[in-house]
């Protein structure tokens, strides 16, 4: 009698402490103990705005047709910069043409295309009141020095075109292509996208610059987001400020023999620590195609392309 | 044996109730917003919109990290320009007003009231904190309640153009029967400001009481209008508000010109404004709440308030 009340209350106890565990595992508030990445709230999606009231640009935050009504009254020019060395002129064709399909449309664009191989630009047939300029580079032997060079062609760039040109610049990463509508929700002070790989992660993970010797150095106990450096954006005067800082940045780190651990994204990511952006986009609008779509993403808008490193890069 | 048993049975029942009420407080406490979003570090609030559709962010508590956004402007050296008219019995409130804002209103920041008053005696002596600078300027009085109201748009914008242009980087217009009673700091500013109207944050768009007369300047049409605004606080950058007043007051001209008057005044023609130049911020009832002594559920923190008065007593007319 006794030894079966004994186990009786042994298995009372051992159900019990299993049942807890399960509530605890399939109740989202446990996960809350977890403390989810800032970017997300308890239910997993994106939070409207940053903590400096930024907001975050995602499908279901903003009417497309009010807000294109508000900047077709300005008259807006929006200068957009491409990158497209040796191999990577085969992305252009793609790029350019899911632009003229998903990108402003309807309002004023002019591409800048930097590449050293002009004759590999594609023909395309871009829209009304769109343009296109080929900018002749010299080339180069390692992928990470076309990377760091674009932050210095682009402050030349604006310096000696943009100001007088455009109200808006996007500098966009060319291995990547269009896939949704990306409009003037986009358009802001100073833009920076979350990276797709990293908003679910918290910022100790985060592949910051770490060695204090570099300019781009972030400490673990800082950082708010990851940003993606294929997509940087703003008022013309910011963007600016941006590349050049960076540019000088960079070419300390040169000096000093360091490079960062995701060249200019690095330094990019450092600047947007100390000059927040006024508006993020979501990772809707620098996605990944090898990442699988997940429910807080609800359309992918722009997406970097399937590519085979070795085939592309003139070194590894 | 029996008495093993039972302690047995009572430690099980004890422990089953202590970790029951444990969960219990643990979920409570991660849950309930306060709590929940100081533990997580989480900042969002779920029971109000934090942002509008075209954008806009519509500042509450609870979706900005106050310490984030202090240090961004102290970096940045601003100055904000505030403008207060207080004519004849309204003066008594100037004291309260100022008192307050000494406490709460951009504390840390540099600031310069501009204080309008047919009565430069009555202004009260009310020590002003560090880099807080008060001018008066006096105005001849006024018959008309609506008619002081209204002519506020016409002096802003002289203001603005003649004397702040070099001064200010940011200007916003406060009523002064009104009192701070929490922060009201540098999350407020942006290029153009509105702020919601306490009594129809929570209302139907076809409540608003929105100018429906087509004669005049302010009407806007049924179905139509996004928010309505209060004409006691608004604000933003020189410029913008600048061509906010301007346009309110060529705007109140034609009116007057053909003797009509909206309904509520400027702040009829304010809302035919912010419906056609979108505000770039939205500050919730929290920056312009009903009265001091009520409160809502949405409204966490009243951060300034329209203080009980006797209309009949201190307006020059009925």
């Amino acid at each position: 009698m006794k030894v079966n009340l004994y186990l009786f209350f042994r298995a009372l106890t051992g159900l019990s402490l299993i049942g807890l565990v399960y509530l605890g595992l399939t109740f989202h508030w446990i996960k809350l103990l977890y403390r989810p990445p800032n970017v997300l709230d308890s239910q997993g999606n994106f939070l409207p705005m940053a903590p400096w009231s930024a907001p975050i640009v995602r499908e279901g935050s903003f009417d497309p047709k009010l807000i294109d009504e508000i900047y077709k009254k300005k008259n807006i020019t929006i200068a957009t910069t491409v990158f497209a060395l040796g191999k990577y002129t085969q992305f252009l064709k793609d790029f350019l043409e899911s632009a003229e399909q998903n990108y402003f449309v309807g309002f004023r664009v002019h591409y800048y295309v930097f590449t050293d191989l002009p004759e590999k630009i594609p023909a395309v047939k871009l829209g009304e009141d769109h343009h296109l300029t080929v900018l002749k580079v010299a080339s180069s032997n390692r992928w990470q020095e076309i990377s760091l060079r674009r932050m210095e062609r682009m402050e030349e760039l604006i310096e000696s075109r943009l100001l007088n040109e455009a109200d808006y610049v996007f500098s966009l990463d060319v291995d990547s292509k269009f896939y949704g509508r990306w409009g003037v929700e986009s358009l802001g002070s100073l833009v920076g996208a979350i990276h797709p790989w990293y908003y679910k992660t918290h910022k100790e993970w985060f592949p910051y610059e770490r060695r204090p010797e570099s300019q781009a150095y972030i400490s673990y106990s800082e950082g708010d987001y990851y940003y993606g450096g294929a997509v940087i954006g703003g008022l013309v005067k910011n963007v600016y400020q941006l590349a050049k800082t960076c540019r000088e940045q960079l070419d300390i780190d040169a000096a000093n023999s360091i490079e960062a651990a995701w060249q200019e994204e690095s330094h990019l990511n450092k600047y947007f620590l100390y000059n927040k952006p006024s508006k993020l986009l979501s990772p809707e609008y620098l996605w990944d195609d090898r990442k699988p779509k997940t429910p807080e993403i609800k359309i992918i808008r722009f997406s970097q392309v399937y590519k085979n490193y070795h085939e592309i890069r003139p070194n590894p | 044996m029996t008495m093993r048993l039972r302690h047995i049975f009572h430690f099980f029942l004890l422990g089953m109730f202590v970790g029951l009420s444990l969960s219990g407080l643990i979920y409570w406490v991660i849950t309930s917003i306060w709590f929940g979003n100081h533990l997580t570090g989480n900042l969002g609030r779920t029971d109000v919109a934090s942002v509008t559709p075209w954008l806009a962010p519509i500042v509450w508590e609870g979706t900005f990290d106050s310490t984030v956004i202090d240090s961004i402007y102290k970096q940045q050296n601003i100055t904000v320009a505030t403008t207060v008219f207080a004519l004849g019995k309204y003066t008594r409130f100037l004291r309260d007003f100022l008192e307050s804002a000494e406490e709460h209103y951009f504390v840390g920041f540099r600031v310069h009231y501009y204080l309008f008053t047919d009565q430069p005696d009555e202004v009260p002596n009310v020590k002003l904190g560090q880099e807080r600078y008060l001018t008066v300027k006096k105005l001849p009085s006024m018959n008309r309640w609506q008619d002081i109201s209204m002519s506020r748009m016409e002096i802003l914008e002289k203001l603005i153009k003649n004397e702040l242009a070099s001064e200010a980087d940011y200007i916003f217009c406060l009523d002064v029967d009104t009192k701070f009673i929490g922060r009201w700091s540098v999350e407020s500013l942006g290029r153009l400001v509105g702020v919601i109207h306490p009594w129809f944050f929570n209302a139907p768009r076809f409540i608003f009481t929105y100018e429906r007369r087509p004669e005049s300047q302010a009407y806007i049409p049924a179905g139509e209008g996004d928010y309505y605004f209060t004409g006691a606080a608004f604000g933003g950058s020189l410029k913008d508000v600048h061509h906010l007043t301007k346009t309110c007051q060529e705007q109140m001209n034609i009116d007057i010109a053909n003797s009509i008057e909206a309904i509520w005044h400027e702040e009829s023609h304010l809302n035919k404004y912010f419906l056609y130049n979108k505000p770039s911020k939205l500050l919730s009832p929290e920056y312009l709440w009903r009265d001091i002594s009520m409160s809502s559920g949405y409204v966490k923190i009243i951060r300034f308030s329209h203080v009980a008065k006797n209309n009949a007593e201190v307006r020059p007319n009925l």
